[in-house]
């Protein structure tokens, strides 16, 4: 089908002639597949040049729709950079941006008296995996959902006004995202935006990057139930194996999170040595600890929600991770700590 | 507020500040405030953390002379 895509899927599907007919089919077909597997309209699916780019448009778009009830966004503390950012862009232009705090686990604090004119909010968090309280949010104001983390993986929660996902994160090509506009909802280009078919499309779509995107979502939404208990079950026994190993911290939500990461810190380990010593036992993983980010900031959802940020490992599966390799990280990595606590004089 | 002992860790990258902040806990009795003077923005974070891991009292952040965020624990054991 990509072969097909990449043959036929050259053309501006908004021009008349056959090869934009057929360019125009085939995103239509995208659509339709991406919306189905999502449980969406359609016509509330707008394909994006990243999942950045969607959020940004999703936040902002939903700011600019209700301009005349106000310009006040606010988000959790754990959201992830491309919300934070859109949120700074807002305030750098004369709205205003504030967080809400999380508890321990992660998830966002409950707000009964929540004046928003946007919220935004995420159906789970991105490095820590906590599934967030979507529904209660979304009885307060519109509520932009940033599903990048979870979509595929988990069914989009209820009650969201707009939405944003990555096709990158559930397999996908990079460079497409998805926006999601609720049929009915006050969306407003915040952009200069264009002239496309889709209105809320910029510059001529990824026809065939859009039909790579809607396969793999379709293929990850069908082995869900296959996929998503096993990867449970061996983010479970990397928990409580992990949390064996002395002054280590789990954190998350150890039942109502993300299938398929973990993140856990050991006290007093460099998150860039033990990154390292992974890599040369050939597993990749992740960090949030100060060092190993290109700013020198430690995670700023790990520093919210009050966990350690040095010595931070995160771990996702993919969908052919087996139980001989969690074997193999869980056999290594004790001796690797210790090594590097002996090293560290602690 | 005084601090018995203040740790300068002013050029040191996490963890080391929070390595050497457990390391001379035991300079100061029971009931007496350590100090870590660090420039690394993760100690903010981690100081506390460490306190909460350690069962340790977290009293807050000041500045040192020169501006230096400077972090000050409680020794409760």
């Amino acid at each position: 089908m990509i072969e097909q895509a990449l043959e036929h899927g050259y053309a501006d599907p908004r021009r008349l002639h056959g090869p934009a007919r057929n360019a125009r089919i085939l995103l239509d077909n995208a659509r339709e597949a991406t919306a189905e597997a999502l449980g969406v309209r359609p016509d509330e699916v707008t394909f994006t040049p990243s999942g950045t780019h969607a959020v940004h448009l999703g936040v902002l778009g939903l700011l600019a729709g209700s301009a005349r009830a106000g310009s006040h966004l606010v988000a959790s503390a754990v959201e992830h950079a491309s919300v934070m950012h859109a949120g700074e862009w807002h305030a750098a232009r004369g709205g205003s941006f504030t967080t809400i705090p999380v508890d321990p686990l992660g998830r966002v604090v409950d707000q009964p008296a929540l004046e928003a004119t946007v919220v935004a909010l995420q159906a789970a968090n991105h490095e820590v995996g906590t599934v967030q309280p979507v529904a209660a949010f979304a009885e307060r104001a519109p509520l932009f959902l940033d599903a990048c983390a979870s979509a595929g993986r988990l069914a989009l929660p209820e009650g969201w006004a707009a939405a944003a996902a990555s096709a990158h994160k559930w397999g996908g090509p990079a460079g497409i995202g998805l926006l999601l506009v609720r049929k009915g909802v006050r969306w407003r280009n915040p952009f200069p935006g264009d002239d496309r078919v889709d209105e809320r499309a910029t510059g001529m779509e990824n026809v065939p990057g859009a039909l790579a995107a809607a396969a793999a979502l379709q293929a990850v939404v069908a082995e869900r139930d296959e996929v998503g208990p096993r990867q449970r079950a061996l983010i479970d026994r990397i928990r409580s194996a992990v949390s064996t190993i002395a002054d280590t911290e789990v954190v998350g939500d150890p039942v109502d999170r993300l299938p398929h990461l973990v993140t856990f810190s050991f006290l007093y380990v460099d998150g860039e040595a033990i990154v390292t010593e992974l890599d040369r036992r050939g597993f990749g993983v992740a960090s949030g600890s100060a060092c190993t980010a290109s700013t020198l900031q430690p995670s700023h959802v790990l520093a919210a929600m009050g966990a350690l940020t040095h010595g931070n490992l995160r771990i996702s599966l993919t969908r052919e991770t087996t139980d001989a390799e969690v074997d193999g990280l869980l056999a290594v990595l004790p001796g690797i700590v210790a090594d590097l606590r002996a090293e560290a004089g602690v | 507020m005084d601090a018995t002992v203040e740790l300068d860790c002013r050029d040191m990258l996490c963890p080391r500040p929070i390595i050497e902040l457990a390391r001379h806990l035991a300079d100061v009795e029971v009931g007496q405030v350590i100090a870590v003077v660090a420039g690394d923005v993760a100690a903010r974070a981690d100081v506390p953390a460490w306190c909460r891991m350690r069962s340790q009292e977290y009293l807050g952040e000041d500045t040192a002379d020169d501006g230096v965020p400077r972090y000050l624990v409680r020794r409760l054991s």
